[in-house]
């Protein structure tokens, strides 16, 4: 049986109407269609379909380009952020690794080390994923409990932990528990929304040099890293950018309105 | 602008139009395209070759799927219009129609079809899109189709969006 005269598959129907049937299939499909008006008038629909689709939206093609969309604008605007020096904690904040597209993270300082961020971050997303569904025990020491939780962590860690008061962004501390990390004992803190949203803060020790926000997109959550006197935090939280950034920038103003000045500082 | 740079402008047209009908929301199609540049601008050094346009539409449609998920998460789901039943009065009719009839498919089913016809593009680039087996392609598309005629002969959708 040569091509020409196998059946026709519903398959080559879709292909007929898309325009990607193979040319010697086309008698074959065309006398077919003549002698089933059943298939015919489904491809007939089919077509309708496709040609309303095109009228509907061929125009959103040919409009004219708003300057959003200028390319050499964008590109501008990421190399400035991209320049952002990381001496001093600034808070520009760096796409870092796309969850698909990316195998490291973009650097934002140039002593930062990437490796650093794709683990600690790595870890936090985990601890968030695997913690934030539970509902019985999602905590090990409750935040009533709030003294003893810090005190304990914060042995734990050998550094004075400050856990930021979240109330103000409508989020009340569930508490927290202890995990290992990459560099040994890791605190994890989760808060809670009246909305059952649930964000996280991952610390631990981190020999990496202070490093401006880096921002991690994960599926279904995302996550803010910094390090900051020793210490690498993550801001771990549902993929809402603007809602993430805005809790981070409040942990963060917390920890650092906190901290009390060592000796000799 | 380098010869990537402008493979990428080249593709906004078409982009837009894509993200339109994938969200039936101009203004969010616009944002859905925005995040999409960014993302291919930033990730240049990681193209290597190949169409720039598929790339493009698969950041883009990886997108839309995130905003999905997220959106699917919130408390409240935004309804879809109350009227669902199909307008047959005026020029402007059938073009609401079908645009509510994409409304009312699976995102999967959606992309297929709209990479397919809208965007031109042959099964296997959508399925190098989608990442699935051509198979999966043909069977969105057929599902995508039988779907929008049953809405369009009036027949409700067997799912609807809950408020």
């Amino acid at each position: 049986m040569t091509d020409r005269d196998l059946p026709v598959t519903t398959d080559e129907l879709h292909a007929y109407v898309d325009g990607v049937l193979p040319t010697d299939r086309l008698n074959a499909v065309e006398s077919w269609l003549a002698a089933h008006p059943d298939d015919a008038a489904r491809v007939a629909e089919w077509r309708a379909q496709a040609n309303a689709i095109r009228a509907h939206y061929e125009t959103a093609a040919a409009e004219p380009l708003p300057e959003r969309f200028d390319i050499e604008r964008l590109a501008r605007r990421g190399r400035a952020w991209r320049g952002v020096a990381a001496a001093a904690i600034v808070m520009a904040f760096v796409v870092g690794g796309i969850v698909g597209w990316m195998a490291h993270g973009a650097s934002a300082a140039p002593n930062t080390k990437p490796t650093n961020f794709e683990i600690f971050s790595a870890e936090a997303l985990d601890a968030h994923k695997l913690y934030v569904v539970e509902v019985r025990h999602p905590v090990e020491v409750s935040g009533d409990e709030r003294t003893h939780l810090v005190q304990w962590l914060s042995k734990r860690l050998d550094n004075e932990l400050r856990v930021p008061d979240l109330e103000s962004s409508g989020l009340k501390l569930v508490g927290g528990r202890l995990l290992p990390g990459p560099s040994g004992a890791s605190a994890f803190f989760m808060y809670e929304a009246a909305s059952g949203e649930r964000f996280t803060l991952y610390c631990a020790q981190s020999s990496s040099p202070e490093s401006g926000m880096r921002y991690r997109e994960g599926e279904p959550f995302s996550s803010f890293y910094w390090v900051d006197h020793g210490l690498g935090y993550v801001v771990s939280g549902p993929n809402d950018r603007k809602r993430l950034w805005a809790v981070v920038k409040a942990a963060y103003d917390q920890i650092d309105k906190t901290r009390a000045p060592k000796t000799g500082e | 602008m380098g010869g990537f740079q402008q493979s990428v402008q080249a593709a906004v047209p078409a982009l837009r139009r894509y993200a339109r009908a994938l969200t039936h929301d101009a203004e969010v199609a616009d944002d859905l395209v925005q995040d999409t540049l960014v993302r291919a601008l930033r990730s240049e050094h990681l193209f290597h070759g190949g169409n720039v346009r598929s790339w493009l539409y698969t950041i883009l449609t990886n997108l839309n799927r995130n905003r999905l998920r997220s959106l699917a998460r919130r408390p409240t789901i935004t309804a879809l219009e109350d009227n669902d039943a199909p307008d047959m009065s005026g020029p402007e009719a059938g073009g609401r129609d079908i645009a509510r009839a994409l409304a009312t498919l699976v995102d999967d089913q959606r992309t297929a079809l709209l990479l397919i016809v809208l965007e031109g593009l042959t099964y296997r680039e959508v399925a190098e899109i989608q990442g699935v087996p051509i198979g999966t392609v043909m069977s969105r598309l057929a599902r995508a189709r039988s779907q929008i005629k049953a809405y369009l002969d009036g027949v409700r959708p067997v799912l609807r969006r809950v408020k």
